[in-house]
């Protein structure tokens, strides 16, 4: 067996040590991404706001 | 509802949080890095349990960070109730979801280790019950926090579940010593660790990780409940510019 | 008082009932939360036969015998021990020595007719040359005896 395939193989127990640590990626990373978009989305929000109280003293 | 002295602490906080983000940020991806490359090749298998040890390194990171979450959440809605700091709120609201996705992991990834050790995905005995409890906890905190008109109300309703709520922690942490469980007593413990020293260099890499992964998280979901506050007022300021309304619809 | 000395007060003192609450309840439910029962409880508990329970404790060195895929071993707590019965496929953490969660019911001539057979493992996390370093010299502590 190569390195490579063996270290994937875990010993046997790749069905579980694999799934585990998708399941960390997967959730911590989506858990940052939808912060982030959250992020930029309140903050677009509040820009076009402020925008349109300028634009609308001026009028 | 909101005075000066207390717009000057979130103006504060935003300066620091400036400062310290990219340094959280670095310290993630240094130490996910590190920790990552520690539990996956650079430590050995262990005695009984082969390579399957491995899961340990997320499960027992994510169990903590799960319950130190919680115990800030509960911290952070009693600063809230008592003093009515407005950053407390904004602490706790952000915070809930990063917990729940800890509690969430420390479930899964404990239950990938206990199908081939345990010969079971899931056992309910008082650890794995009361964990299950902690995670309904944090699902219950965010769905009180928008289950009412005024986010004022919810706020108040979530954290007094957040308070009631922190019973479990120390029924999670000693259930495994009050009661026999399938699941096994805390290895990290006064009197020195059961685990051998290069087992624990990734646990700690990894739970280091984790915990600048949390702060980074928490700095941005702080700021965007910031960020939506002011939004909030905006859109009053706005509504009332355009409205001409009188005064006595403002809040005061 | 100020209505912040108020609401502190109020706080803690309700969240001081509220522990000795939890206290008190789960002193009460204190049988219940037992996830197994050893074999010395199943001594002197006098639990009926036929009844569905948990049985746990270590595998008596030396106890396993198969007959096919039929295993039989003895469950004991240091004190007592239990013949157990179980047909089925085992955990990989299962052997001599470790600790197991049985459930299934005690039958009428004394043995105990597993349906499913858990394994326990224990808090000591090490690689395996550092565990027969220990084992030869003479420091090994065995399996965790606590069951």
């Amino acid at each position: 067996m190569s390195p490579l395939s063996e270290f994937l193989a875990m010993g046997g127990y790749a069905l579980f040590v694999w799934p585990a640590m998708a399941m960390v990626a997967v959730v911590l990373g989506g858990l940052l991404f939808e912060s982030l978009r959250q992020l930029r989305s309140a903050e677009a929000d509040l820009a076009a706001v402020e925008d349109r109280a300028r634009n609308g003293s001026r009028r | 509802m909101i005075d000066l002295a207390t717009f000057a602490n979130p103006a504060r906080f935003s300066r620091i949080a400036g400062r310290v983000f990219p340094w959280a940020v670095g310290a993630t991806a240094v130490l996910m890095a590190a920790g990552l490359y520690f539990a996956l090749f650079a430590s050995p298998p262990d005695y009984q349990q082969g390579e399957s040890v491995r899961i340990m390194y997320v499960h027992v990171p994510a169990a903590w960070m799960a319950l130190s979450s919680y115990t800030l959440l509960a911290v952070a809605s009693a600063v809230a109730l008592v003093w009515r700091h407005l950053l407390a709120d904004v602490v706790a609201r952000a915070m809930a979801p990063i917990g729940a996705c800890f509690t969430f992991l420390c479930l899964v990834t404990g239950s990938l280790w206990g199908k081939p050790m345990w010969g079971t995905f899931w056992v309910w005995d008082a650890r794995l019950t009361s964990v299950l409890v902690l995670f309904f906890l944090y699902l219950g905190y965010l769905a009180l926090q928008n289950a009412f008109d005024d986010p004022a109300r919810g706020l108040r309703a979530s954290a007094i579940l957040a308070l009631v709520g922190f019973v479990n922690v120390p029924i999670i942490k000693f259930s495994v010593d009050w009661w026999n469980t399938l699941h096994q007593p805390a290895s990290i413990k006064l009197g020195g660790p059961a685990i051998d020293a290069s087992m624990l260099v990734p646990l700690i890499l990894m739970t280091l990780a984790f915990e600048a992964y949390f702060v980074t998280v928490l700095l941005l979901r702080m700021r965007t409940e910031l960020v939506r506050g002011k939004l909030r007022s905006a859109r009053l300021r706005a509504a009332e510019a355009d409205e001409y309304l009188p005064n006595i619809g403002k809040p005061a | 008082m100020k209505p912040k000395r108020r609401r502190l007060y109020l706080l803690l003192a309700g969240l001081g009932g509220l522990g000795v609450a939890t206290a008190l309840v789960l002193k009460a439910f204190n049988d219940n939360l037992v996830f197994f029962y050893s074999p010395t409880d199943l001594k002197t508990k006098t639990i009926p036969p036929e009844r569905r329970m948990r049985l746990g404790g270590l595998v008596e060195t030396g106890s396993v015998t198969r007959e096919g895929a039929t295993i039989r071993f003895r469950i004991t707590d240091g004190a007592n021990a239990v013949p157990v019965v179980y047909t089925g496929i085992l955990p990989d953490l299962f052997r001599e020595g470790q600790g197991v969660v049985t459930e299934g019911a005690l039958a009428t001539d004394g043995a105990f007719r597993a349906a499913s057979v858990l394994a326990k493992h224990d808090e000591n996390y090490m690689p395996r040359e550092v565990a027969d370093a220990l084992k030869a010299a003479g420091q090994w502590k065995g399996a965790s005896a606590k069951p």
